[in-house]
């Protein structure tokens, strides 16, 4: 299922008048990913996506799509079939929404009914009415506007690959986060290759299924984003997550990634004569509690199974906690856990079934994990 | 009033000399038009050769219109040929230049998503830039227009017809009705054509690009 789609081969890029802009670059982009690229201006983010669609040819390595070498391949095939979207949208000023937007399918000599669905399609999919919008001009636009008509064109023709510099960095804070959230809710109805630039690592990270951490022309991380936030291969990298590093982490991770199993702590209700011999073999000195189907019903502790529980007939604890479940955001639920003064709580899944427990020291074992880099990426 | 007379007296001899000059002002740029926007394409695409074809164009442009002919008379003779292809030199300055501007002012975001999106430089050139550039193409023609009914006046003096005739014949003899039936003529054609190129330009101004 995730074969490389896109293979970049010790690729480097020397301008004319000297700039190394990419520095013997390599790296693999497997089906479906979306890769942010992101880094510091002028270090070479836009020109390693633009030697994808050769808007840029490289003065070493090889680049290959799909297996194929793509300095073999046609041009103008390869940029069409490689979808291209940037911070400018340059929009045809002379062209209506969907003229725009029908551009590349027009070029690839669809018939125009066809084309006239998909542009009404592409205008519902991106958030625009198309009864108000399909024969405006861009100069009627508002930059937003504009940008989802250039997401629009960029996917017009469905090309397997997109590419996209930087396409929100020249909107408002609030345009930005709403655009933000509609690009993973389209991320998740096409599954496309996805190469996006910014310099923002909160989107990086937001956005990205890897991220390409990139300095002076080479890329210093290809990680996803926990790994770039937990361990920062280098300084650099670290200063780019910035201070808050384990605040965005929290953001980002869900219960079932930093929660304990629960391996050896449950004990079946109907079992409970038992709880006192699983206490010693375990050492804990609390037991969670689950029916035959093996939902959470409550907790056992020690001191209840000493007072006279051996008889297996005493009323479990906590029977009326809410649970996290291990979709849930760490910080919610570190959040409800603060409020509520538990220092632990059990995890469910989706099917309510125990899947572990989450506890105080688990967050600060995150928080510590976030600050120490330990050992690199290897 | 004499001249009005003149005029009616005159009516069939001005309408042909009116048509003889709309006629040649037409030939000129049209074939003008094509030249000058086929330099300008040419030289937006190789803009190291920009510099000294406009340059060209601009001196070609000052040349005083009797010396240009004293230059061409010697080779092609007179008449309508010369007459056209000093037309056609002093027209190129304002259709070159104007095309050029026209294309290099395009906003290079359009020009970058374009390229990325697979358009072929004819593609690019026949659906945008052209486009695009028209109502600065437009008024380069204009300019050349309203230049070249002026300018063929004076080409009645090598023996090209049209208005200016009238005037040289009426200065010839003293004719100040003869001069003024001509001049008035010429004017108005100016200014109608002037009008007219204005009124061409907004309906062929895209929508989009209309304030
Ligand atoms: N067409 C070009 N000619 C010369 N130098 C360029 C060109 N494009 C980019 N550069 C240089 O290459 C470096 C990387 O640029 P770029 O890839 O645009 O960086 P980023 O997108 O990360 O800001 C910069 O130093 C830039 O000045
Ligand atoms: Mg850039």
């Amino acid at each position: 299922m995730s074969h490389v789609i896109i293979k970049f081969d010790g690729v480097s890029k020397v301008f004319p008048e000297g700039t190394r802009a990419v520095d013997d670059v390599s790296f693999e982009i497997f089906d479906g990913e979306c890769i942010t690229f992101v880094g510091p201006s002028g270090c070479g983010k836009t020109t390693t996506v633009k030697l994808l669609n050769r808007l840029v040819e490289p003065t070493g390595g090889h680049i290959y799509l799909n297996d194929q070498d793509t300095a073999q391949t046609d041009v103008i095939a390869l940029r069409r079939s490689i979808g291209y979207v940037i911070q400018d949208v340059g929009l045809f000023p002379h062209m209506t929404v969907s003229q725009n937007i029908a551009l590349v399918p027009r070029l690839q000599g669809w018939p125009e009914r066809k084309r006239n669905e998909r542009t009404e399609e592409l205008l519902h999919l991106v958030g625009l009415e198309p009864a108000a919008f399909r024969n405006r001009y861009p100069n009627q636009l508002s930059g937003g506007q504009k940008q989802r008509v250039g997401v629009a064109r960029g996917l017009a023709a469905d090309p397997p690959v997109i590419l996209m510099d930087e396409p929100f960095g020249a909107l408002d804070p609030i345009t930005r986060a709403q655009l933000q959230d509609e690009f993973l809710r389209l991320r998740r109805r096409l599954k496309k290759v996805i190469l996006f630039v910014t310099h923002d690592m909160d989107e990086a990270i937001k956005l990205g299924d890897r991220i390409a951490v990139m300095r002076n022309g080479k890329i210093v991380q290809f990680d996803t984003p926990r790994k770039i936030l937990r361990e920062p291969a280098d300084p650099f990298v670290r200063d780019m997550v910035g201070r808050e590093g384990g605040i965005k982490l929290m953001k980002l991770l869900r219960i079932a990634d930093i929660m304990d199993p629960a391996d050896g702590m449950t004990i079946p209700a109907d079992r409970l004569s038992e709880a006192e011999r699983r206490m010693a073999e375990s050492g804990k000195d609390i037991l969670l509690v689950v029916d035959k189907e093996g939902r959470f019903q409550g907790t056992i502790s020690y001191e209840q199974v000493m007072r006279g529980g051996r008889s297996g007939d005493v009323a479990l604890l906590d029977r009326a906690l809410p649970p996290a479940e291990t979709t849930d955001e760490v910080g919610h639920t570190l959040e409800a856990m603060l409020r509520n003064k538990r220092v632990w709580l059990p995890v469910v899944g989706e099917d309510q079934k125990l899947r572990g427990v989450v506890t105080m020291t688990n967050f600060a074992c995150f928080f510590t994990a976030g600050d120490a880099p330990s050992g690199g990426t290897s | 009033m004499s001249v009005i007379e003149y005029f009616i007296k005159n009516i069939g001899l001005i309408l042909k000399l009116t048509i003889e000059h709309i006629e040649i002002t037409l030939i000129a740029v049209a074939i003008s038009t094509v030249i000058g926007v086929a330099i300008g394409i040419f030289i937006t695409r190789h803009q190291r050769a920009a510099g000294a074809i406009i340059g060209i164009a601009g001196i070609l442009y000052t040349i005083p219109s009797l010396a240009l002919f004293g230059i061409l008379i010697p080779f092609i003779g007179i008449g309508l040929k010369p007459t056209l292809i000093a037309l056609i030199l002093y027209s190129q300055l304002a259709l070159i230049r104007n095309t050029f501007v026209g294309i290099i002012h395009i906003d290079p975001s359009i020009r970058e998503a374009g390229k990325g999106m697979g358009m072929s430089n004819w593609q690019f050139l026949r659906m945008v830039e052209i486009p695009v550039a028209l109502p600065v193409i437009m008024a380069g023609i204009r300019t050349a227009a309203v230049m070249n009914i002026g300018t063929a006046t004076i080409a009645a003096y090598i023996g090209a017809g049209g208005l200016g005739w009238l005037i040289f014949r009426g200065i010839a003899s003293v004719n100040s009705d003869q001069i003024i039936a001509g001049a008035v003529p010429v004017i108005l054609l100016a200014v109608g054509v002037d009008y007219l190129f204005i009124l061409l330009e907004r309906a062929l101004t895209p929508a989009g690009l209309r304030n």
